[in-house]
C-alpha cells in the first residue's frame, strides 16, 4: 500500500489566515505540487495556491446535452418509430407532452455524470489514505510538499514553516 | 448599517464545532432517543402489516371505489412529497441565493426530503394495485412488442420526476455528507466505527484542489437541483391539471403546488428542528432562534400564497361562468366534504397569521404547534383536491362518498413511523449539521474579532 503514497514534509498551522499566508509564500517559493490541507473550503485560498477554475462545470454541460438528445431519442424511438400506439389521437411524436421526460432526463445525467467528475477530479474513493494529523479534518490546517517537488530541500523548507509560524513540522508520507 | 446576528452563539472555536455536532453520533443515546426511537419502530412495524395486508389481499382494503378512484395513498404520497421539497428549498435555492443561514439547517432538512420522498415513493408503487409488477413504469425492451410506456401521461411524467428527484437529492445529500464523514472517521477510536465512516467518507483528505471541485460541484448540484424541485411538485400538479375534471383542470396548479410544498415542508422542518434543539441540547447554538424565526416568515407568507391560491381558484369558478365548475367549488366547501375544505383554511391560511407578532415567531412551544397545524391542513389540502372534486362529478347519479376504512389510517399514520424511524436514526449516526459548512460562517455577527473576509 505504501508505495502508492509520495514521501514528503509537512507542516501544521492553527490559524485559518496563517495557513492562507502559509500556502502563498509556498507558492511563491516556487514549490508547484504542494497541497494544503484543511477541514472546510477556505476563502482566498485558491487564489494563494494559484488553482484554476475547476473544469467540472464542462462535464456537466456535456452530460445534460447528451441526457437531452437522449431523452430526445428515447421518446421519439420508442413512440413513434418503434411500436408509433395511437393514443387519444395526438401525434405519435408529441413533443410538448415528451418535454418533462426530456427535462428529467437532462438533470439527471448532468448530476451524475458531475459527481462522477468530482470522483475523477479527487481521485476518490481512495482506500485508507494516509492522515497526517487527525485533527486536519476538525481545526488543524497543513501544507504538504512532497519530495519531488522542484527545489525540495528539507532544510530550507523547515525554516520556511517556522519562520511562517507553524506549530508542527512532520516528515509523512501523503 | 445593521448589525448581523451571530449565525452560531457561544463563540465557538472550530474544535468546538467539531465537537458539538459529533457528539450526538459518539455518545450513548438518550432516554428520550430510545423511547421515540422505539415508538417510531412500532408504528413502522404496524404500517409495514398494513401495506402486506393491502398488497397480499388488494387495494380494496382503503376506502378506494368509484366514484372516488383516487384516496388516502395519491392524498398522502402528494403530502409526503411536497415535504420533501423544503429540504431541497434550502439547501440548494438558499444556497444559490447566498443565505448563510441555511448552512446550520441544511443537512438536516436535506435529509428530511430523502426521507420524505423515500416514504412518499411507495405510495404510487402500491396504489397501482400490483406492485409487483411496478417495473413496468420504465421504458425497458421488452417481449411484449415491445411495447413502450406512453410518454404522454402525466403519471409516467411522475415516475421521472420522482425517481430522478430521489436520485439527485440523495447524492446531493450525499456529496455534502462526505467530509464530514472524514472528521468522524479521524475522531474514531474503535476500529469498526473507523472502518465504516472512512468507507462513507470514500477517503476525502480535503487538500485545497479537492475543496476547489468539491464547491464547484456543490454549487452546481444545487444549479440543476433547483429547476428540479420546481419541475417535481409542478410535475404532480399535473397529474391532476392534465385531466379534465373540474375541480382539477385548473392553470393555478403548478404554482399553488409549489408554494404549497414549500409551506409544508417548512413547516415539517420546523417541526423536527423545535424536537431536535429538545433532544440535541447543544445544537441550539447552531440552529438559533433567529434560524427559527426566519422559517415562520417562511411558512406565513406561503401560507398566504396558497391562501391566494384558494382565492384564486374561487374567483375563477365563478369568472369562467362554466356551471361544473362552479358546483365543484361551491361543493367543495359547503358540501358533505365542507369540514375538510375549512380544516384546511383555517390551518393554512388562519393560523399562521399569528406569526405576524415578533413574540409568536421566536417562541418554540408556539412555532411547534403551528407547525403541526400546518401539517394537518397540508395534508387535508391534497384530501380536498384529490376527494372532493371527485365524488360529485357530472353525473348526479354516480355520485358517491370516499369509504374511508381504518385501513387508510393505518397507512397514513404508519407512514409517520417509517419516516421517523429513517430520521431518528440519521440523527444518532450522522452529522446532523453539517461540520464543514458551519465554520466558514462562524464569524459572521463577530466581524470585529478579524479571521474570515
Amino acid at each position: 500500500m505504501a508505495a502508492q503514497y509520495t514521501k514528503g514534509i509537512a507542516g501544521i498551522w492553527t490559524e485559518e489566515s496563517a495557513i492562507v499566508k502559509a500556502a502563498r509564500k509556498t507558492r511563491e517559493a516556487g514549490f508547484k505540487k504542494f497541497e494544503a490541507i484543511s477541514a472546510y473550503p477556505i476563502h482566498g485560498m485558491e487564489e494563494a495556491c494559484d488553482i484554476k477554475r475547476s473544469w467540472i462545470p464542462y462535464v456537466t454541460f456535456i452530460a445534460g446535452c447528451v441526457g437531452l438528445l437522449s431523452g430526445l431519442a428515447l421518446t421519439y424511438w420508442t413512440s413513434a418509430v418503434n411500436w408509433p400506439v395511437n393514443v387519444g389521437g395526438k401525434p405519435f411524436f408529441s413533443l410538448p407532452a415528451f418535454i418533462p421526460i426530456i427535462f428529467e432526463l437532462t438533470i439527471l445525467f448532468a448530476a451524475l455524470a458531475s459527481v462522477a467528475a468530482l470522483f475523477v477530479a479527487c481521485k476518490i474513493p481512495r482506500m485508507d489514505p494516509p492522515v497526517i494529523d487527525p485533527d486536519l479534518s476538525s481545526h488543524k490546517f497543513a501544507i504538504f510538499i512532497p519530495y519531488n517537488d522542484v527545489n525540495y530541500d528539507e532544510g530550507k523548507i523547515e525554516s520556511m514553516f517556522r519562520e511562517l509560524g507553524a506549530s508542527e513540522i512532520k516528515r509523512t508520507e501523503y | 448599517m445593521m448589525k448581523r446576528n451571530p449565525l452560531v452563539l457561544g463563540n465557538k472555536t472550530l474544535k468546538d464545532v467539531t465537537d458539538d455536532i459529533c457528539a450526538p453520533i459518539e455518545r450513548f443515546p438518550s432516554k428520550g432517543w430510545i423511547g421515540m426511537f422505539l415508538g417510531a419502530k412500532t408504528l413502522l412495524l404496524f404500517y409495514i402489516a398494513i401495506l402486506a395486508s393491502v398488497v397480499g389481499v388488494g387495494i380494496g382494503l382503503l376506502g378506494v371505489n368509484s366514484p372516488v378512484f383516487w384516496g388516502t395513498m395519491i392524498v398522502t404520497f402528494v403530502f409526503w412529497i411536497g415535504i420533501g421539497h423544503a429540504g431541497t428549498l434550502i439547501s440548494a435555492v438558499l444556497f444559490l441565493f447566498r443565505q448563510k443561514w441555511r448552512t446550520s439547517v441544511a443537512r438536516t432538512a436535506e435529509a428530511m426530503t430523502v426521507f420524505a420522498v423515500m416514504t412518499a415513493g411507495l405510495f404510487p408503487l402500491i396504489h397501482t394495485g400490483r406492485p409487483w409488477l411496478d417495473y413496468w413504469l420504465f421504458p425497458y425492451p421488452n417481449q411484449r412488442g415491445p411495447l413502450w410506456v406512453n410518454f404522454r401521461s402525466p403519471l409516467l411524467w411522475d415516475v421521472f420526476a420522482v425517481s430522478t428527484y430521489a436520485t439527485v437529492s440523495m447524492v446531493f445529500w450525499y456529496i455534502g455528507l462526505v467530509p464530514d464523514f472524514a472528521t468522524i472517521k479521524d475522531r474514531a477510536k474503535n476500529k469498526i466505527r473507523r472502518s465504516v465512516y472512512g468507507a462513507l467518507s470514500l477517503g476525502w483528505r480535503g487538500t485545497a484542489r479537492n475543496w476547489s471541485h468539491y464547491e464547484m460541484l456543490y454549487l452546481v448540484l444545487a444549479g440543476l437541483s433547483t429547476p428540479l424541485v420546481l419541475s417535481v411538485h409542478t410535475i404532480v400538479s399535473f397529474d391532476f391539471a392534465v385531466s379534465h375534471l373540474p375541480g382539477w383542470h385548473t392553470t393555478i396548479f403548478p404554482p399553488y403546488f409549489v408554494a404549497g410544498a414549500i409551506f409544508s415542508g417548512f413547516a415539517m422542518v420546523v417541526t423536527l428542528m423545535t424536537l431536535v434543539r429538545i433532544g440535541f441540547p447543544e445544537f441550539k447554538n447552531y440552529v438559533t432562534l433567529d434560524h427559527m424565526e426566519v422559517m415562520n416568515k417562511i411558512i406565513m407568507t406561503t401560507g398566504m400564497l396558497v391562501g391566494y391560491a384558494y382565492a384564486a381558484e374561487f374567483f375563477i369558478a365563478w369568472y369562467s361562468g362554466n356551471q361544473y365548475e362552479r358546483f365543484v367549488f361551491v361543493n367543495r366547501a359547503f358540501g358533505p366534504y365542507g369540514w375538510s375544505y375549512w380544516v384546511m383554511v383555517s390551518c393554512n391560511v388562519l393560523i399562521p397569521q399569528i406569526f405576524w407578532f415578533r413574540r409568536m415567531r421566536r417562541s418554540i412551544p408556539v412555532m411547534f404547534v403551528v407547525s403541526i397545524f400546518v401539517n394537518i391542513g397540508m395534508w387535508f389540502e391534497r384530501f380536498v383536491i384529490t376527494v372532493t372534486s371527485l365524488h360529485r362529478d357530472f353525473l348526479p347519479s354516480s355520485w358517491g362518498m370516499y369509504a374511508w376504512s381504518w385501513f387508510d389510517t393505518g397507512v397514513l399514520f404508519g407512514s409517520f413511523g417509517m419516516f421517523f424511524t429513517l430520521f431518528l436514526l440519521y440523527l444518532r449516526l450522522f452529522p446532523a449539521v453539517s461540520i464543514a459548512e458551519v465554520k466558514p460562517v462562524l464569524n459572521v455577527g463577530y466581524e470585529d474579532k478579524g479571521g474570515h473576509h
